[in-house]
């Protein structure tokens, strides 16, 4: 029991990204806009927030307001890219599927040349120090991602503005109708999942590794999106999911500390997201938790 | 807008080039503003199409053979993207399917029996019924779960990634990233294109690609098979109301689109390594299938010509390396072209505004 209790900062850790980007796509497909570019999205918060803490460490800004603003900047490169998908998808009706894997084919890019053009090298400069634990263990990404889903959960479902962003997804043809402005919601929502992916990004780089490089998303953003659809688009099943998948990746890390699961390959916990969402949605298929309009272009005017 | 201009925006492949070239400029734009110069970039695309290098007059053809060996992939995974999406499914699992038939395939040259001719054919084959299964899945799913194609595909993909680990880990002489070496029976080399391009890795899959870009254009423009697909992708109701099996369309076109993906994998397990990966990452070749079907249009003919443009421009990543490039703007190039066919959509909304304009002008409205 202790070493499970052990465990939990580690496994706070690995969950606080993957649930703060998960938020965020399911805010934008309670918009009815499907992002599967969130995985983009946090490779370039990521590399933005490493890129940016390493630069202003170097100039001798105190620590704490460093990691702050570069966790700001992350955020914010994160939602000027997911401006293309909100573009492409609401304004251009644009498919949404590719317009996302073409931000998830640029990030690999983008990231990389960047680092590239700042640091010579295929990976941004180490960082001397990333962010800390408290007194407790845990990183404060754990209380950024409560924070994030207690204010998605408020705003989405005790505030009229939340009923209309739901509206949107379900029906915009109905909303539109008793004079919600589709378009701005949906902007709103794909920009918010920007956001937060960036934001996540930059959680993930600045807790759990010392650099950004091509590896350091590494699916996380898929497994939100697993997150999403595993958590039935509530903000408390969304949030169960991510705590799920977030505790299997941490078995696949720390699996090798613990003899009785040393006869499992590492592999298989892994594996277990996408497995067991997989299954879910198999079993729960026929009864349609998703946003109806999720992924449909809305075109004024036509029925 | 003039009448050309306007039929010219009309026709798939013209708008097709019009997507890479804007592609290009903006990558250039990019290199040239990060203080580059771009013109390396082309001097090294030059050379890895032609084998030229206009530095020092030099000509060396074995950058042909990779460019080719490297679109192998790009144009089966594309074959794979674009047969789905055909019938109007979205095949993300491309990558999936491609670890499925590369794992296979290793499997297979290590273990099986090795007879000359035998051995390689058992692996190939393994490989593209692996990967008919891998997609046949998301196929079943879909059509009868009514499981989204995009988010399954994706799941797989990473299923597909783990699994190949925990078996090539159980493979003979494996280490944490290499098998021992396959079998002389296992491979699928060629030693007349060594002697003809430099020894570059060509190999005997080209065959097999011309073999898959050929069974595409056959079944989808010559059978009814194709037909039935075609129609179930243009309009679901209408071709389940004309006899048309939906859900069997769906399964079969989703399995013989992962077969294509499968056997690319096959291909470069077995052509472009001499001993079996252990990977713990993705080589992309599905993801940038993706792009490769969406700048084609998905007909047999564009994929072709598109893949062998992925071909290039993965070649040349080292070349522009070596000229102070960072072979990254490939990526990027690649990204921004799929985004930018993401916006070609907006051209319909340009026509559809054009054609507003053109009634109104006709019933005298102002």
């Amino acid at each position: 029991m202790s070493m499970i209790l052990g465990m939990l900062p580690s496994v706070l850790m690995i969950v606080a990204p993957i649930l703060i980007t998960a938020i965020g796509g399911m805010i934008c497909e309670k918009s009815g806009v499907v992002n599967i570019a969130l995985e983009g999205l946090m490779a370039i918060g990521a590399c933005t927030a490493a890129a940016a803490h390493v630069l202003m460490e170097g100039s001798g800004m105190p620590h704490n307001l460093s990691l702050f603003l570069a966790l700001v900047m992350g955020l914010l490169v994160g939602a000027l890219f997911s401006v293309v998908h909100a573009v492409a998808a609401i304004n251009l009706n644009a498919d949404q599927t590719i317009s996302g894997t073409g931000i998830n084919l640029l990030a690999n890019g983008v990231t990389i040349f960047a680092s590239q053009i700042l640091f010579n090298a295929d990976r941004t400069k180490e960082f001397r120090m990333g962010m800390q634990t408290d007194g407790l263990g845990v990183y404060p990404t754990a209380y950024i991602a409560l924070a994030v889903v207690l204010l998605s959960w408020f705003v989405l479902y005790k505030i009229p503005f939340g009923m209309h962003l739901r509206a949107c997804g379900e029906h915009p043809g109905a909303a539109e109708s008793v004079g919600i402005n589709v378009k701005k919601m949906r902007y709103i929502a794909v920009i918010s999942s920007g956001l937060l992916a960036g934001l996540a990004g930059g959680c993930v780089v600045l807790t759990q590794t010392i650099q950004y490089t091509s590896n350091t998303i590494n699916g996380r953003g898929f497994i939100a999106l697993a997150a999403v659809s595993f958590g039935r688009w509530r903000p408390l099943g969304v949030t169960g999911a991510a705590l799920l998948f977030g505790t299997a990746q941490a078995f696949a890390i720390i699996a090798n500390n613990i003899p009785a699961l040393r006869v499992l390959p590492t592999e298989v916990f892994n594996i277990l997201p996408y497995v067991v969402t997989l299954a879910a949605l198999v079993l729960f298929s026929g009864k349609n938790y998703a946003p109806s309009a999720a992924g449909k272009p809305y075109e004024k005017g036509a029925s | 807008m003039n009448k050309r201009a306007q039929k010219l925006l009309q026709s798939d492949g013209s708008v097709s080039v019009l997507v890479v070239l804007l592609g290009f400029l903006v990558g250039t734009i990019l290199v040239a503003l990060v203080g580059k110069n771009p013109l390396n970039m082309y001097k090294a695309l030059l050379q890895s199409f032609s084998g030229y290098n206009i530095d020092n007059g030099r000509m060396n053809v074995r950058y042909i053979g990779e460019t080719l060996n490297y679109s192998v992939p790009f144009i089966l995974c594309g074959l794979s993207m674009g047969f789905a999406k055909r019938v109007g499914l979205f095949n993300i699992g491309g990558e999936g399917q491609y670890i499925m038939g590369m794992t296979v395939a290793q499997a297979v040259a290590l273990l099986g029996p090795q007879i000359q001719s035998l051995h390689w054919m058992l692996a190939i084959l393994s490989a593209i019924v692996i990967g008919a299964l891998w997609g046949g899945v998301v196929g079943v799913l879909k059509a009868k779960y009514e499981v989204s194609e995009v988010v399954s595909t994706i799941m797989l993909n990473y299923v597909a990634l783990y699994l190949s680990r925990i078996i090539c880990l159980q493979l003979p002489g494996a280490t944490t990233y290499k098998t021992a070496n396959f079998p002389q029976t296992a491979l699928i080399g060629n030693t007349f294109f060594q002697k003809i391009t430099n020894n570059s890795l060509l190999n005997n899959g080209i065959f097999m690609m011309i073999i898959a870009v050929v069974v595409y254009w056959f079944i989808m423009e010559k059978t009814s098979l194709g037909y039935g697909m075609r129609a179930t992708g243009f309009n679901k109701d209408a071709a389940r109301a004309s006899g048309i099996p939906v859900v069997k369309s769906i399964s079969i076109s989703m399995a013989i689109s992962g077969a294509f993906a499968g056997l690319a994998g096959g291909i470069v397990a077995l052509g472009s390594f001499k001993y079996g990966r252990v990977i713990s990452g993705m080589d992309g070749y599905g993801f940038d299938g993706i792009a490769v079907a969406l700048v084609g249009n998905c007909t047999a003919l564009g994929t072709t010509l598109a893949g062998l443009l992925f071909g290039m421009l993965k070649n040349a990543q080292a070349l522009m390396q070596g000229k102070q490039i960072p072979k990254e703007i490939t990526f990027i190039i690649q990204g921004l072209i799929v985004i930018f066919i993401a916006l070609r959509s907006a051209l319909k909304l340009y026509q559809e505004y054009l054609d507003k304009k053109q009634l109104q002008k006709e019933v005298g409205v102002k």
